[in-house]
């Protein structure tokens, strides 16, 4: 049974690329798109369901493993995949009267936006730490001929930068992977199984701690150029601004989640593996990802105040909040892995939701450049307040669900690690007063704004902004029983 | 066999793998820099046999094989390939302070053999103590692509990069399984097919393959 769901979990999204690779020219490539997405989206909930009523399970001889904290992520993962094919629909037509897109690259677009969703999907559901990485590679492949796709210089050059960047930094991410299959083969013996999460899970902690200290770090530095962690941020921003709108959203929306995931199933195996040992450094894993965490916060609300493109700032605001994340699992515990998880939802929904309202606002300006960029709320109320609303949310505004879990996450800080509580706060403030002061007078003020030739699509920014803040207000028992349950998978 | 000589012949193939690292870090000229390439190539299909026939392991005959196909035939005529059609085969590149790019490579080998000692130690496999020149080696591509300014090398260090992986892979844990390896080569390959549409699209928009010319991205 669980074998069926899978497979359609997966294939939906192949047979959706296959088809708009062949189709992807045709006028109603779109709703092909936006429909394969809702599908896949199903398959998501289906699975969810399954492994809410059942528990963990296995799935292909163990080459796939779904617990409580990855089927999360797909159920976001698919849905924040479903709603941006709808916003896409429109934004798309909009880019391609303008004479910015032709056919085949609409073709491209559609066909790589469902083998992204398969490589993310895959990337998450396997149990295999080397399909792992082997999916996420894919998900590189597939997103950076779309951070091209309008072929300016700055497009070409922000997408060169992604791939060489991505690649090097996934290349240290395979070297971690054999050193953790070197530890794993001298327990589990040669073969197939020594690489497969259950089966490290459960000898976690006969690993050789030394061996696995040095592979979290290849892994955590590989993974984190994916996540977009300070240092190795730099291609973030660039790629985020330069791509389509609804590949920026779904990049920072859910690529950057995936790409945590793995971080996080690592970090379960090595503090096992620490833990176990005589040595005084349990909390090593830990430690570097908060290291890492607070860095990536403090100098992105540093970078957030000089920017000029509306799209690249909110890329800056993504590192920021990744940053947090990462920070905030770094601290383990359940409270703080409680507050991780809620985050990347929150931020999922929130950010996207920032994407679109953007990507409208953009194209009604026709300019990225925020100074140009004036009284959206005149033009047209909705994208005005999305994205007033949405800027809100993402700066943790009570009552949207992002403050719920800056709250968690900064008492357990103060709790905890009472020094990172400054940084942290400060740089919260330096990210509100940059952001705010930037959206407020493109959301009022005169307009110079145009017409679409396209209505825009502007349920998804409603509904995951009402999602976010439904959850901020509410958050039903068996949703909050469900994160508990995955915080306690991950050692919290 | 005996065990000892496929030992040592597996330790002097890991040290020319080294060597031809060294080797792409100094060439100027493109053509010899794919060549280079395929030599490594070589060198890692023929250490990844000596250790499936001293080990009598099934599938790393066939990682051999697939070694053999992807990167020494396969990769190198899909790139001279690419070479003839932008026509910049004879291509050099003027590479500056090759004497320091090298003492910084002397550099990353000692890092690497430092950061590798307590991992070998625990090597029980017959290659103990290669995952020092794989580490070497990866960090030695790496250099490579941050010091050069042309598209093509720079490819070519990416996947130089992924032959010092896969020496790791072979050398410290006698492959990965099948399905991985089979994985890491479909991205290699898929890689290098799209790194080929964008050596037309720089050349289309800038002109030239050189990447100096994008600076366009930068944070003030």
């Amino acid at each position: 049974m669980i074998d069926l769901q899978l497979l359609a979990l997966l294939l939906t999204p192949l047979t959706g690329g296959l088809l708009l690779a062949v189709f992807g020219s045709r006028s109603w490539a779109a709703e092909l798109n936006s429909l394969m997405s809702f599908c896949t989206f199903i398959a998501a909930v289906v699975l969810t369901v399954r492994v809410i009523d059942y528990g963990p399970q296995v799935a292909f001889s163990e080459q796939f493993f779904i617990d409580q904290f990855n089927v999360f992520l797909v159920a976001l993962t698919a849905f924040v995949a479903f709603t941006t094919s709808l916003f896409s629909r429109p934004y798309m037509r909009i880019e391609q009267h303008y004479g910015k897109l032709t056919i085949p690259m609409l073709r491209l677009y559609y066909s790589m936006y469902q083998m992204f969703t398969l490589a993310m999907l895959v990337a998450l559901t396997s149990n295999n730490m080397g399909i792992i990485w082997v999916a996420m590679e894919a998900a590189t492949l597939t997103t950076v001929l779309l951070v091209s796709l309008y072929r300016t210089p700055a497009s070409i050059e922000a997408a060169w930068k992604y791939f060489i960047l991505c690649g090097v930094g996934i290349a240290l991410a395979l070297f971690g992977t054999i050193l953790l299959y070197f530890a794993a083969e001298r327990v589990l013996g040669e073969g197939g199984t020594a690489l497969l999460w259950t089966h490290l899970n459960q000898v976690k902690g006969e690993l050789e701690p030394t061996v696995l200290k040095l592979a979290f770090v290849f892994l955590l530095v590989g993974y984190g150029t994916k996540i977009g962690l300070v240092p190795l941020h730099s291609w973030l921003p660039d790629a985020h601004a330069e791509g389509p709108t609804p590949v920026s959203a779904v990049l920072s929306g859910l690529l950057l989640n995936v790409a945590l995931c793995a971080v996080m199933r690592s970090k379960v195996l090595v503090d096992g593996s620490l833990g176990a040992g005589l040595a005084g450094d349990a909390h090593f894993a830990g430690n570097l990802m908060m290291g890492f965490g607070l860095l990536s916060v403090v100098v992105a609300a540093l970078f957030l105040s000089r920017q000029k493109d509306i799209k690249r700032m909110f890329a800056y605001s993504s590192i920021e909040h990744m940053g947090l994340i990462t920070f905030a699992f770094g601290m383990g515990g359940p409270v703080a892995t409680f507050a991780a998880m809620l985050h990347m939802t929150m931020h999922s929904l929130t950010k996207s939701a920032i994407f679109f309202a953007v990507g409208h606002a953009v194209q009604k300006s026709g300019t990225q450049q925020m100074e140009n960029i004036r009284g959206m709320m005149q033009v047209s109320p909705t994208v005005g307040w999305g994205l007033m609303l949405g800027t809100l949310a993402i700066l943790g505004m009570p009552p949207f669900g992002i403050f719920a879990s800056e709250f968690l996450i900064i008492t357990t800080a103060m709790h905890d690690y009472p020094w990172t509580t400054p940084f942290l706060l400060i740089a919260l403030g330096i990210a509100f007063a940059a952001i705010f002061g930037k959206v407020q007078p493109i959301v009022f003020g005169e307009t110079t704004a145009r017409r679409l030739p396209h209505q825009p699509a502007l349920i998804p920014v409603f509904a995951h902004l009402l999602l976010a803040l439904i959850l901020g207000l509410y958050m039903p028992p068996y949703l909050a029983d469900w994160y508990r349950q995955a915080a306690a998978l991950l050692g919290g | 066999m005996p065990m000892s000589y496929s030992i040592q012949l597996i330790n002097l193939l890991a040290s020319t793998l080294l060597l031809i690292a060294f080797a792409m870090l100094s060439q100027r000229r493109i053509l010899s820099l794919i060549n280079l390439f395929a030599w490594q190539g070589l060198v890692l299909s023929l250490s990844t046999f000596i250790v499936a026939y001293s080990t009598n392991q099934q599938h790393l005959y066939y990682s051999a094989g697939l070694t053999l196909l992807l990167k020494v035939l396969v990769l190198p005529w899909l790139l001279h390939r690419l070479m003839r059609k932008l026509n910049v085969r004879w291509d050099v590149e003027t590479l500056i302070n090759i004497p320091t790019t090298m003492l910084v490579g002397i550099g990353l080998v000692i890092f690497s053999f430092n950061l590798a000692a307590p991992i070998s130690q625990l090597s029980e496999s017959i290659t103990r103590g290669l995952i020092g020149i794989a580490l070497a080696s990866v960090l030695l591509s790496m250099l490579m692509m941050l010091t050069r300014r042309k598209a093509v090398p720079q490819v070519v260090g990416f996947l130089a990069m992924e032959n010092g992986l896969f020496f790791a892979a072979t050398s410290a844990t006698h492959g990965m399984p099948l399905v991985v390896e089979l994985g890491i080569a479909l991205d290699v390959l898929i890689a290098t097919f799209i790194f080929g549409i964008f050596f037309f699209q720089i050349r289309e928009t800038f002109d030239s393959l050189d990447i100096s010319h994008m600076e366009r991205l930068k944070d003030d």
